[in-house]
This record gives structure tokens, sequence and C-alpha cells, in this order.
């Protein structure tokens, strides 16, 4: 179900009454979300999503627009006529009910022809909680569940009358990192097994990024940008966008071009950009877009090296770095450090990528668009982990105890023997 | 954790002291009494020990008629005025403007003296020379005739005793239902409003199941405090129930201790003794009902 949002805008009156007027939690959202995809609706605390997440599914009347399923005027439908399936950030089960009894309710509200016989009810049940997989559960109490179980219970109850569009607010927030990552792919693959047009919350960008078809982003009640994630992060249409998406963020410069040359402070320029007109800019870059490179010309301090799992950070300074410690982060590749090392002081030299470079106007904050045609840019591109040549881990099959092999198994004899030496 | 034990005792014997001086002492005291057969206060003797003043008790008109006027106070305002509150409480919560105010106005007559409930009460049932008392108004309204309800028919001074009793615990009851309507998570509601759930059974199937432990708190609560109903009788009917046939257990109690027929320690015991294992039995029903609905 194609869902279209026109003019859609909400306003509360505000409470406190000496500031009058109005908040506006939504502010004219126009824009499809086409049928059958997974759409994240994405940004920071209390600008919006919740709100636009309720006017969807009927729970709040819109102040001005227009929302449509396919063809359909639903505006002025009350939820329980508008097909929605919702899924809340304290998923919202009930407590006194069992698994079943909660999957089972939504059925029972079903009144006449609609109304399915008791032993359809328990089919359609059951099949929801397949799956979800928590057909195991059926007689448990939400409190006898951890919250994996009982958010994958609410899905499943949203999922039982096979809505038009299903509405996710916030719905991992609660759990922690490695049952969100689990949780994510689940609702990623139950999504592509119904097919159902899906809107999911988050102000987690990289959960937004990691499964969803399509981003909107959005700040204090508007929308920013929406498009596939990978177009949003390497095409952001303004400063917000471009610090909003990406961990680490991006590092953000007061710059100039001139000559179609980018500068950022001193009179070297460090990146080609052109088409540009003279001006000055704020430059964006992304961690990824700093290499080291003796060649390069943003000059920085090294402040240290931070090395975390697959990856490895360059902290340094830079006084044009527009955040108050004048820091930026950089990951780069191991061996790559020393290449921009000057010898001897610590000073490191970065060479930037062109793609993984946003320029924004200081003013408006909008996207100077420089240079390169996208597409070959995207291309160039290869995704960093790909190119990682780490060791392989090699686990015993029973023990699963790491078995050491190559470079390691020689270090370690040297070690042994150092002791018996 | 062992060694700090004398402590914590020490710091409750205070505590303690009182609560045997005051609580423990009298009850068991309370429970020699009721098995001490002709025990005279004046020179503290007994002829000897049994169940006589149990007997005797069980076989008094007078209690036999306090304990009926007592269960039928508790049968009728009981469910009554927690079913009225629960009704008044809804209300109010369902609406928006002026909740506030509804709330205070529900609430005024726990925070009012009780002579001013009883001046109300006399305007509303009392005959007097200038007039048969509001109700009585209403019934002529009606084309009934006049009912004497402080001295006349049992039933009209039952009917008095019940709604001033509802009276009194309503407001009570409203504050605790309004407070736990309003912390049952709204996004409950907001879940059921989407899956299309009829009001009815939004009503049954969550609303009640969420507040049920206060619905029982009340209803205990409700029960005890029906059973040792005594002073709101005294307030309608004088302190000559007996007479009046509107005595309750404690009015019974309390007239073999100091009443004009009193004097007889060891039968007020008996009497508060049963009306103790009435309470405790009531209790423990309810709460085993409330185990078996709530498990
Ligand atoms: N019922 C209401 N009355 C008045 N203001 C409201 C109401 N609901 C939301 N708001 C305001 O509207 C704005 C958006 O709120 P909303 O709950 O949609 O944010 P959100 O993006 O979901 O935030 P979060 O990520 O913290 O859940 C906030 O400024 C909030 O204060
Ligand atoms: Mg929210």
């Amino acid at each position: 179900m194609k869902i279209v949002l026109r003019n859609l805008t909400k306003r509360f009156p505000n409470r406190n009454k000496k500031e009058g007027g109005f908040v506006t939690a939504v502010n004219n959202f126009d824009f499809e979300i086409p049928d059958g995809k997974l759409v994240g609706l994405l940004g920071p605390s209390g600008c919006g999503k919740s709100t636009a997440l309720n006017l969807i599914s009927g729970l709040e009347k819109p102040t001005e627009g227009k929302i449509f399923f396919g063809e359909d005027d639903v505006t002025g439908l009350p939820p329980e006529k508008r097909g929605v399936g919702l899924v809340f950030q304290n998923y919202a089960l009930y407590p006194h009910l069992t698994v079943r009894q909660n999957i089972l309710f939504p059925l029972q509200n079903l009144r006449g022809t609609e109304r399915p016989s008791k032993e359809k009810m328990e089919e359609l049940a059951l099949e929801a909680a397949r799956m979800v997989q928590i057909e195991a559960y059926m007689e448990r109490r939400p409190s006898e569940l951890s919250g994996g179980q009982q958010q994958r219970v609410a899905i499943a109850r949203a999922l039982v009358k096979r809505p038009r569009v299903l509405l996710l607010d916030e719905p991992l927030s609660n759990l922690d990192a490695r049952l969100r990552l689990q949780t994510r792919e689940e609702i990623r693959r139950i999504q592509r097994e119904t097919g159902i047009t899906t809107i999911f919350v988050t102000h987690d960008q990289e959960e937004a990024m990691s499964i969803c078809d399509l981003i909107v982003v959005m700040k204090d009640g508007m929308e920013q940008q929406i498009g596939a994630p990978q177009e949003v992060y390497d095409r952001p249409v303004n400063l917000f966008v471009a610090k909003f998406l990406g961990t680490p963020a991006v590092s953000v410069f007061e710059g100039e071009v001139r000559e179609e040359k980018l500068y950022i402070g001193g009179n070297i320029p460090v990146l080609d950009v052109p088409g540009v007109a003279d001006r000055p800019v704020t430059a964006a870059i992304r961690p990824e877009g700093f290499v080291p490179d003796t060649v390069g010309t943003l000059f920085c301090v090294l402040n240290r090296i931070e090395i975390m799992g697959r990856d490895t950070s360059v902290i340094a300074t830079n006084s044009h770095c527009l955040n108050e410690l004048n820091t930026l982060r950089a990951i780069v590749d191991t061996e790559e450090i020393d290449e921009g090392r000057m010898p001897g002081s610590n000073i490191i030299s970065f060479r930037l990528k062109p793609n993984k470079t946003h320029l924004f106007d200081p003013v408006t904050e909008e996207r100077i668009p420089f240079g390169a045609v996208p597409a070959a840019a995207k291309k160039t591109a290869v995704p960093a982990a790909a190119k990682k040549t780490t060791a392989p881990h090699l686990p015993d099959p029973v023990t699963e105890e790491r078995i050491p092999f190559g470079k390691e198994l020689s270090e370690k004899k040297k070690s042994v023997k150092h002791h018996e030496g | 954790m062992k060694d700090n034990n004398w402590k914590a005792w020490l710091y409750l014997l205070p505590a303690l002291a009182f609560l045997g001086l005051f609580m423990v002492y009298p009850l068991v005291d309370v429970l020699v009494y009721s098995f001490e057969e002709g025990y005279n206060s004046a020179s503290q003797t007994y002829f000897g020990t049994g169940l006589y003043n149990y007997s005797y008790v069980l076989h008094d008109p007078y209690f036999l008629q306090a304990l009926k006027n007592t269960f039928i106070l508790v049968i009728i305002t009981v469910p009554l005025s927690t079913g009225l509150a629960l009704l008044i409480s809804l209300a109010l919560n369902a609406i928006k403007p002026l909740k506030q105010l509804f709330q205070t106005i529900y609430f005024l007559p726990y925070v009012t003296n009780t002579l001013a409930v009883g001046l109300v009460f006399m305007i509303l049932f009392k005959p007097t020379p200038y007039s048969d008392g509001l109700v009585n108004a209403l019934i002529h309204v009606f084309g009934g005739n006049t009912v004497d309800f402080i001295d006349g028919p049992y039933w009209a001074k039952m009917f008095v005793l019940c709604f001033y009793t509802v009276w009194i615990v309503l407001p009570f009851k409203i504050l605790i239902l309004t407070s736990s309507l309003a912390s049952v998570n709204e996004d409950y509601y907001k879940a059921a409003r989407v899956d299309a759930t009829p009001k009815w059974r939004i009503f049954t199937r969550i609303t009640l199941p969420m507040i049920a432990p206060m619905i029982f708190y009340l209803v205990i609560t409700g029960f005890i405090g029906a059973f040792k109903a005594y002073a709101d009788a005294v307030a309608l009917f004088g302190t000559d129930l007996n007479a009046a046939g509107m005595n309750t257990i404690v009015g019974y109690v309390y007239d073999m201790l100091y009443g004009d027929s009193g004097g007889y320690p060891s039968y007020a015991a008996a009497a508060a003794l049963i009306l103790f294992a009435i309470v405790l039995t009531i209790t423990v029903i309810n709460l085993m009902i409330r185990r078996k609905l709530t498990r």
C-alpha cells in the first residue's frame, strides 16, 4: 500500500501559556512512500517522528493536509478503519493476557462477517507467532519474556490482522546492543516476507541505514531529505543531514573556494572542486575521507591513535575544524598512518577523497555540488570492509577455542622458546 | 549481618513495646475475657471458663438484630459504593475540561466535618415542624405518602443508613480509582483503538484488569470498614440503637461495655471476637478470589 502525505502539518497548542502560540511537531510533510518498502523515519529526539507516525495511524488528527493510502483518502478515518498495525516503543502488551491472548486480541475485536471462526483465529495467531518465532512461548505472560521476545509478540499482534501498513515506533530502543542487531534483521526479514509497507521510527541512524529501503531524515518537524540510505549518505542535501548520518560523524571545517580549489586555512589548496564559484564554504568530511599521504595538503597535529576492532581512528587537531577542541576524527588503514607522518614530528598530512567531502553554504547550510559525476565516484568507492586484509579467525569446531596459525604461530613458538631458555 | 541483628531489634524496641502494650496485650486480654464466665469487673472475679459467653451472645436477640443489620449494610453498601465510585471515576477520567474542578467537588465530603454531613442529612431526611425533609418533598411531588426515615419503618431507616454510609465512603474510593485509572499507560488504549476494540471490551479486558488490584483493595477495606460501622448509625438514630432496631455489631459491643445495659465485658469480648472471625473469613475469601483471578 503506497502512502502519500500531502502538506501534512500538526501543531500542538503550547502548554506554556506565557510563550503562547504553537509547537509545530510535523511541518508540511509532502512526500510519497512507495508500496512494499521498509522506510526509516529518522531524526533527533523531539523532532516529531512519533507525531508523524500517530498521524499516519490516525491516533492524531492533522491540523492541515491529507493522507492517502493508495488512492484512498484516509485523513478523516479513525485508526480502527485504517487497517494499520502499530508497535509501540514499550510494546504495550497487555500484561494480564498470555502471548496467545495478546495476539488473538485484535482478531476477537472483529465483528460480523469479518470475524473468523475460533479455529481460524487460533490458526492465524499461530501463523503470526511462527512468523516472529515465538510459537514456543504462547502460554507465557509478557512479564515472563525477554525484551526481544516481547518485541516480537508486539509485532505478531500488529501483523495478525494483515494490516495494510505496519508502523513501528522505536521498537528497538529497549533492547541491548546485540539484541538490537539481531532484532532489526528480523524486522527486515518479516517485512520482506509479508511485503507490508512498513514505517520504522528510530533516532539511531545506523539502524535505519542498515535495514531500510528508504530513509526520511527529519529535523524540527521538517522533512530534510528522503532517499535510499546510501544515496542520502553520499549526497546529503544540507549540513544537518551530513552531520546526522554516519558514525563517527563528519568533521566540519570552515573553508574557502578560490579558482575552483578548496582551501582550509593557509594558501595550499586541499581539494579540486570544479564548478564552484569563489566563496566561503563549510566543508564536511567523512572520517573515511581522510587519507594519510605525504603529498596530502591538509596538515593537522596528531593527538592520538585509537584501534577499536577493525577500525583505526586518528584523532588530530586543525584550527579550522569547527568544534570546541578543533579535533577531527579520521578512520584509516593501519598501514597507511605512517605515510602521512612527517618524520620526527607530530604533524600528519591528509589527502581528501572528493566523494567523501561535502561543501555547504555557511549561512543557509545547503549543499553546494561540485565536480565529478556522482555515479563515477560511486564506482570507485570500494566498501572499506571489503578491502581489509586482516587475518581470518579459525575457531575449533568443537571447543570453539582459537587455533593460531601462520605468523601468530611462529611468534608463539618464539615466546615459548624464550621461556625455556 | 548476624552481628548487627541485635541493633535492628534495639531500633524496633520502642515500636514493639507500644504495639505490645496497646495492641497485643488488649487482644489477648479480650480473648481471655471471652472465655471467663460471669466475670465481674468490680470484684475482678469469675465463676469458671467455657463457651457460655459465646452461647449467650449468639442467642441474644439484640445481637442477632445487630448481626443482621451489619450484614445488610455490608452487602448493600460495599458493592454499591465501589460500583458507583467506579462509574463516577470513569466519567471523571473521560472528561477533559473542568476535570480538576469536578474531582475537587467529589472529594469535598471527605474533608467535610461529620456534623456538617449530619446537617445535610437532616435537611434531606428529618421531618421538622416546618417540613418533612427534602426527600419527602420529592416523594410528595411524585404523589407518594410521607415516610419517616428516622423513626419509621425498618426499611426506611436501613435505606438512610446505607445511603449515609455510601455517601461517606464514596470520595475516598473515587480518589483512589481516578488516580489508578489515570495511571494506566495511555499506550494500551492507543493499541486497543488501532485494533478497533469496542468500548465495552476495552473496559472489561483492559481497564478492569489493570485497576483490579485497587478494586480489591477497596472491596477488602470496604468490608472491614462496613463491619465496623457504628458511629454513622449513632449520628443518624441516636445512642439507643437497640430501641431503634438499628444496632450494629460494634454498637452491641459498646452497649455491652458502657451502655445502659452495660457492664458485661465478657459478652462484649465474645461479640468482638465473633466479629473478628467474620471479618477474617471474608478477608481471606477476598484474597483467595483475588489470587485466583490474577494468578
Ligand atoms: N500532545 C502534545 N502536546 C503538545 N506538544 C506535543 C505533544 N506531543 C508532542 N509534542 C511536541 O511535539 C514535538 C515532537 O514530539 P514527538 O513525540 O513527535 O517527538 P519524537 O521525534 O518522537 O521524539 P523522541 O525521539 O524523543 O520520541 C515535541 O517538541 C513535543 O514536545
Ligand atoms: Mg517518539
